[in-house]
């Protein structure tokens, strides 16, 4: 016999990633979920993120990697907490890792957390993990075609940063060109050029982070 | 490869709704994906694939459709669907409006239906 289903096939994650936004909502934790290709300097920007609004907010890092804990080694070092979860060769992040991941944080009075997704620019775009808002990394390194041919992240981003602006000299690639593939996918996208080298740019994406912060908190 | 999470998720689905039914084998499942979701239909038969061997559900049919995209215009609020696929700037046929357009189809991913006795 023929049985209509008509689910969506990722109705569990997406299931979890609404218990994680309640929880979060509850206590007016900011949950971002960071997305890059690898190397594009996810962990760079936590470096500088967390160490220079260390007085201003706490906050902690969930982090997600293939293997090694090298990424939450360099997190911690700046007194953040952090939390690596190694996904042995998953190429994503989903809700249950993060519900299993939140066992080992204190989460409470927390202002942000910090969600380091797998470095991959296609497949932890299609899992919600309970965030706010899914922030894009792009480093001027990997080339201005890339919003063109990974469409999607941008596309469901609220915010993204292109990251190693101090190389343009050095490489050909056309900020105009990839902020227009950007806006062609989200219209409203925030694009902010930056540097976690020089600290180039860092402090728009820290306004961002405060507004963020204080609409969550209310 | 998340295909392979993907297949896991709809054999649990599966798996559940034979049950719901009181059905035991599997014959067919159809699946409908969006054009703008990053599925790979080759890679998400050959999760299936690796999912089921050796199990009840080795010799069910894995079924999958596209569902193209479909837009609607920004500025003069038309729809209609992108002559060439794949690209990121979608020039409405109506006004040539390339940018904000909303997104009527594309990106879904469900299972339609099963069969199975």
């Amino acid at each position: 016999m023929k049985v209509s289903v008509i689910r969506n096939v990722l109705e569990a994650n997406d299931r979890l990633a609404q218990e994680l936004k309640d929880l979060f909502a509850a206590r007016g934790i900011l949950v971002l979920n960071l997305m890059s290709s690898p190397g594009a300097g996810k962990t760079s920007l936590l470096e500088r993120t967390l160490a220079d609004l260390a007085g201003e907010f706490k906050m902690a890092v969930i982090e997600g990697d293939l293997q090694t804990d090298n990424d939450a080694r360099r997190v911690a070092a700046t007194g953040a907490q952090a939390v690596q979860i190694n996904t042995e060769g998953g190429c994503h992040l989903n809700s249950s890792m993060i519900m299993e991941a939140l066992k080992q944080l204190d989460i409470e009075g927390l202002d942000i957390l910090f969600i380091e997704n797998v470095g991959n620019l296609v497949c932890p775009a299609e899992f919600d993990v309970g965030e706010d808002s899914k922030v894009t990394l792009l480093s001027v390194a990997e080339g201005d075609d890339k919003p063109e041919k990974y469409p999607l992240m941008f596309n469901l981003s609220e915010a993204s940063l292109l990251n190693k602006v101090d190389l343009l000299p050095y490489v050909d690639f056309d900020m105009d060109r990839a902020k227009g593939f950007m806006r062609a996918l989200n219209k409203d996208i925030i694009i902010f050029g930056v540097s976690c080298k020089t600290k180039e740019g860092l402090e728009g994406w820290y306004d961002w982070l405060r507004t963020k912060r204080a609409a969550k908190k209310n | 490869m998340h295909e392979m999470s993907i297949a896991q998720s709809i054999l649990d689905i599966v798996k559940q709704e034979l049950e719901k039914n009181g059905l035991t084998t599997l014959i067919r499942v159809k699946i409908r994906f969006g054009q703008l979701t990053n599925t790979v239909p080759e890679a998400l038969e050959t999760g299936f694939m690796a999912l089921t061997v050796e199990t009840p559900f080795e010799s069910a049919v894995f079924e999958l459709e596209q569902i193209p995209a479909r837009y609607k215009c920004f500025k003069c609020c038309e729809e209609f669907s992108p002559e060439h696929t794949g690209r990121v700037l979608v020039p409405c046929p109506h006004c040539g409006e390339e940018l904000g357009h909303t997104v009527l189809a594309g990106k879904e991913l469900y299972i339609d239906f099963i069969e199975a006795e």
